[in-house]
């Protein structure tokens, strides 16, 4: 009994490997917010969706298969969370029954604490039933439909009775019959609990039977102590096998509810976060993945939705088109929007392939087969190796793990050197991405670099700019706009130092 | 020729009584470090003799190679250690057998050592057929195997041992317990839980499961209801019971001598490879050596000390290799250098190959021609022991006096800082002279020292441990010919900080 609302023919995997920039990804992205926000408290909620967020989704048609499970579920958001709640309580009422994992474990408590959970779960399973004869006309997704069907044909009602048959048959019974044969030195071997015939057949054909079978029959001394225990080890050794079953049984149930859980978890944090931004009055709409390969990257009031769940007020959204553009340049004033653009892109892609709701009022856009971020960092932890060194050496990882239609963002990379230096390594290895076909984002501050892109008028570039009104007021936008050389840090400076037009925002840091 | 040991070829060779003691330079060397690695895990087999009795003869080298060189194939390395792992079951359940009281079951475990030994002859005599082995020492061994394997006692004790084991798995009884009685029956057919359990959850089956099973201890002993049960049900198929007692009389002496030696010596063979396996794993090198016993000429490529690579691999990291040769009248390597710069290991290698050689072993190095030798020496420094009288000098001279009376042209010395107590007038002097009397043996030697002039006396070839040129702190642990001037360590330090004769007088304005 698969779920399957994840993927359309297998299960979610918790253990996949993440994508060996996860962490770079994480905070660059400030994915943290984004996670926190989705997952409220709830720890087993966070890491699904990490996972899912991160493991981005290449196939078009496995983006839609979720786009549709996760459109059902806020439409139904009282069902769907009805269904989480009885995994939640199967998942966690499973580990308040008491347990084998103390020393004095033996086999009949394993038998006897399976046949418990057992019990628990084919009460769960009844509840999980009652909650699909009523609801299963409400959803229409894919996903849904097949889980639903799933279950009503599975969990039949004469199922459910013959298992609860079973169970308490197995509680009560009057001696323990085991069949065994003579394995390596004459001992016992190939124990296995049977089914006593009948009682009242069998004391019947006892009477009255002709081939009564032979037996032999050895009483135990009240006093034989070791005698009793042995005995009791030798049961033991009878029922291994068949309370082995059980409790791999008990696994394989709760597994089903674990899994429900599992494949439902990131649907009802894509529904918190979906609330969340609901109150705020923020747009979220369904994005339109086109195929690989394509450049066709284009959105209407795009925001960041990690700075939105910040902030008390609204945020500002961007417009961009850039179809057939490989490579979009941003420049423009310090604190004016530059990298929270940036990070509305990066966030917006792994948003689109995880198969969720993008945070603007459209998006569209070519999906890529890795998303990576160069961003300047603020502090050098290596000590070793100096700020440049270390810039380099991340870009070197990245390009160990790129290919083509991959994005990578930049973020004032490579200006921990003089403008030159640094512009000509940023040409040098911009110019090498775009041959290899992969999208590039690049935000930055030298001038030089970007104006030498400028010049060239490559059809497949387009240049953004943070935008700034005459008199230096800024509205957070990006704006269209080529390159120029200075970045306003003159205002900056006369703000933060000469205390011209104060602001809240003015014990920041400088930067963007 | 008949079969008579995979260990050596004639009779004669073989070791006598206990085997020889461990000899003098078997720490020095550190190859009582190389034995216990070889031998680890096989106590049972008493290999350590083996290790123990060098060969005295070129073919008795050549009869160990074909074998060990065969036996490196991963089909009949697979052969033999199945073989060896029936032989080491049929031991442990004889063992049993013997230490149990109760009948019934001393004849169940006999029963299994049997059944293994049977299994261990016929399966080795197969895959041996099989893979018609071409060392004379293996292929003779097939012939005794085969001779064996195929004689009518032995048939006759497969056919007997399948039989007596097909009745007593029929022999199918349930037992019933209530409350404290239990009874023992016949079985009929009852169904079991365990088949109806899996099947009604089926449907929820995923993936790998946990196994609950308890892992109850083997039997080693039988308690009294164990003893009732069993006793219940050779009463219901007595027939069956009878049986077993005449087979286990009629086979009690069912091993046979030569195939049990066999399976001691051959874990010679098989502990080698092992061991060997492992270092190789580590990104070194073996290889079967050329062995005379009349040339001197001796070379090594890539061939290191294998004591110091079992310790190292351990850690995870690899030890340095060295080549070396001697040509023509050379006879003595004169080993100089920095500290901790790898000379005693250059030394301790030289001898290591020289003695795997000697036992038949692969020696370590991609390539070797190395000299039989009949005695090796080795003097190396000692614990000063405070209850012996004579000054340190003159321990030292005692004992290379008692190694040059012994020694003979054939002989292997190793000499290792001799004398680095004593003034430096006297330990040059006492050098040269020890030198002059080796050099006049004819003795192929390796003498480590601190003293540059010893390294340019006649049939002596000088060698250097060296350093990295830019980090003279740091040792290769390569270890070069070259002619010790004394200058090489100062040269890289200089450059090092740009003090170089020619540095100085670039940076030195006029």
């Amino acid at each position: 009994m698969k779920v399957f609302l994840m993927h359309r023919d297998h299960n979610f995997e918790m253990q996949r490997k993440l994508p060996p920039n996860e962490q770079a990804l994480t905070q660059d992205l400030e994915l943290g917010v984004l996670l926190n926000a989705m997952a409220g408290d709830d720890k087993f909620l966070l890491e699904v969706t990490r996972k899912a967020i991160l493991s981005s989704l290449i196939d078009l048609d496995q983006i839609m298969y979720r786009q549709g499970t996760l459109k059902d579920c806020l439409k139904n958001p009282h069902v769907v969370r009805d269904i989480y709640r009885v995994a939640v309580e199967t998942t966690t009422g499973e580990k308040g029954i008491w347990g084998w994992y103390n020393p004095y474990n033996s086999t009949d408590q394993i038998l006897g604490r399976s046949v418990k959970v057992l019990s628990l779960c084919v009460g769960k399973l009844k509840e999980l039933r009652g909650i699909v004869d009523q609801h299963a006309g409400e959803f229409e997704s894919e996903g849904f439909r097949a889980l639903f069907a799933m279950l009503k044909e599975e969990l039949s009602d004469e199922y459910l009775v013959g298992v609860q048959g079973l169970l308490s048959g197995m509680e009560s019974s009057d001696g323990t019959l085991i069949r065994a044969e003579l394995g390596e030195g004459n001992m016992g071997t190939k124990y296995a609990l049977c089914k006593q015939q009948d009682k009242k057949q069998g004391r019947m054909g006892r009477v009255f039977g002709k081939n009564e079978p032979r037996q032999f029959t050895y009483s135990l001394d009240a006093q034989d102590d070791t005698g009793i225990e042995m005995l009791s080890k030798l049961r033991d050794r009878g029922i291994n096998d068949v309370a082995n079953t059980l409790a791999q049984s008990a696994d394989h149930v709760l597994g089903f509810f674990t899994s429900l859980r599992m494949e439902l978890a990131f649907y009802v944090a894509c529904m918190n976060l979906h609330e969340l931004l609901a109150r705020k009055g923020e747009p979220t709409c369904f994005p339109l993945p086109l195929g690989r390969g394509g450049r066709a990257e284009s959105f209407e009031g795009l925001y960041d939705a990690s700075l939105a769940l910040k902030l008390e007020k609204r945020v500002m959204g961007n417009d961009l088109n850039a179809e057939n553009k490989d490579l979009v340049i941003i420049t423009g004033a310090n604190r004016g929007g530059k990298s929270t653009f940036l990070r509305s892109i990066g966030l917006a892609q792994l948003m689109m392939q995880c198969g969720a709701f993008v945070p603007a009022k459209s998006f569209s856009s070519d999906v890529c087969l890795g998303l990576f971020t160069h961003f300047k960092r603020e502090e050098d932890t290596t000590m070793k190796s100096g700020k440049l060194d270390e810039e380099l050496k991340r870009m070197s990882d990245i390009v160990d793990h790129l290919s083509s239609d991959c994005i990578v963002l930049f973020n004032e990379s490579f200006a921990a050197t003089n403008e030159r230096e640094g512009s000509e390594i940023s040409r040098q290895i911009v110019s090498a991405l775009l041959e290899k076909r992969v999208k590039v984002f690049f935000v930055t501050h030298q001038y030089e670099f970007a104006q030498s892109i400028y010049e060239k008028k490559m059809p497949n570039a387009i240049f953004l700019r943070a935008e700034r009104k005459t008199g230096g007021e800024r509205t957070f936008r990006v704006v269209k706009g080529e390159p120029l050389q200075t970045s306003y840090g003159e205002d900056l400076y006369d703000r933060i130092f000469l205390g011209a037009a104060p602001s809240p925002a003015s014990a920041a840091p400088v930067t963007s | 020729m008949s079969f008579h040991s995979i260990l050596y070829e004639r009779p004669e060779d073989g070791i006598k009584g206990q085997g020889p003691a461990v000899p003098d330079f078997f720490v020095d060397l550190n190859l009582n470090q190389i034995v216990d690695a070889i031998i680890a895990g096989r106590e049972e087999y008493g290999l350590r003799p083996f290790f123990l009795a060098p060969l005295k003869s070129v073919d008795a080298i050549k009869y160990r190679h074909e074998i060990m060189q065969e036996l490196e194939s991963a089909s009949l390395h697979d052969a033999v250690q199945s073989f060896s792992q029936s032989m080491h079951a049929m031991r442990e359940y004889r063992g049993r057998s013997d230490r149990i009281l109760n009948v019934y079951v001393k004849q169940g475990w006999f029963l299994n050592a049997l059944e293994a030994y049977c299994e261990a002859v016929s399966r080795l005599a197969n895959d041996l057929a099989a893979l018609a082995p071409k060392s004379r020492g293996l292929s003779s061994f097939l012939e005794y195997l085969k001779k064996y394997s195929e004689s009518g006692d032995f048939t006759l004790l497969v056919a007997e041992t399948k039989k007596v084991r097909a009745d007593l798995s029929g022999a199918k009884y349930a037992l019933l317990i209530r409350g404290n009685q239990f009874s023992v029956r016949k079985y009929e057919g009852e169904a079991e839980y365990s088949a109806e359990v899996e099947k009604t959850f089926e449907k929820f089956k995923q993936g790998a499961v946990k196994d609950y099973r308890i892992k109850f201890s083997d039997y080693l002993d039988v308690n009294h209801i164990e003893e009732a049960a069993l006793d219940f049900v050779a009463k219901q198929y007595p027939e069956v019971f009878q049986s077993l007692e005449s087979y286990c009389s009629k086979h009690a002496d069912y091993l046979d001598k030569t195939i049990a030696t066999f399976d001691r010596e051959i874990q010679f063979y098989a502990a080698t490879i092992d061991l060997v396996a492992q270092v190789k794993a580590s990104g070194l090198q073996f290889c079967y050596p050329g062995v005379s016993d009349k040339s001197k000429e001796v070379y090594s490529h890539e061939g290191f000390d294998l004591a110091l690579a079992i310790k190292l691999m351990h850690e995870n990291s690899s030890v340095v290799w060295n080549d070396f040769f001697l040509k023509g009248n050379e006879r003595i390597f004169v080993v100089n250098g920095p500290n901790q710069g790898g000379k005693t290991t250059f030394a301790r290698a030289f001898a290591q190959l020289h003695y795997l050689a000697s036992l038949g072993c692969p020696v370590p190095g991609r390539d070797a021609q190395l000299f039989l030798f009949d005695k090796i020496f080795t003097h190396f420094e000692r614990e000063e022991n405070i209850n012996d009288l004579r000054s340190k000098l003159e321990d030292d001279l005692v004992r290379i006096h008692i190694i040059l009376n012994e020694s003979t042209p054939s002989s292997i010395i190793v000499v290792n800082e001799l004398f680095s107590s004593s003034a430096l007038p006297d330990a040059v002097f006492l050098g040269k002279k020890v030198l002059e009397r080796i050099i006049e043996l004819d003795a192929v030697c390796v003498y480590v020292t601190f003293l540059d002039e010893l390294s340019s006396l006649e049939k002596t070839v000088s060698l250097l441990s060296t350093v990295k040129p830019e980090n003279p702190e740091v040792c290769t642990y390569k270890i070069v010919r070259r002619p010790a001037d004394g200058l090489a360590y100062a040269q890289a330090i200089a450059n090092k900080y740009q003090l170089s004769y020619e540095r100085i007088k670039e940076r030195v304005r006029s």
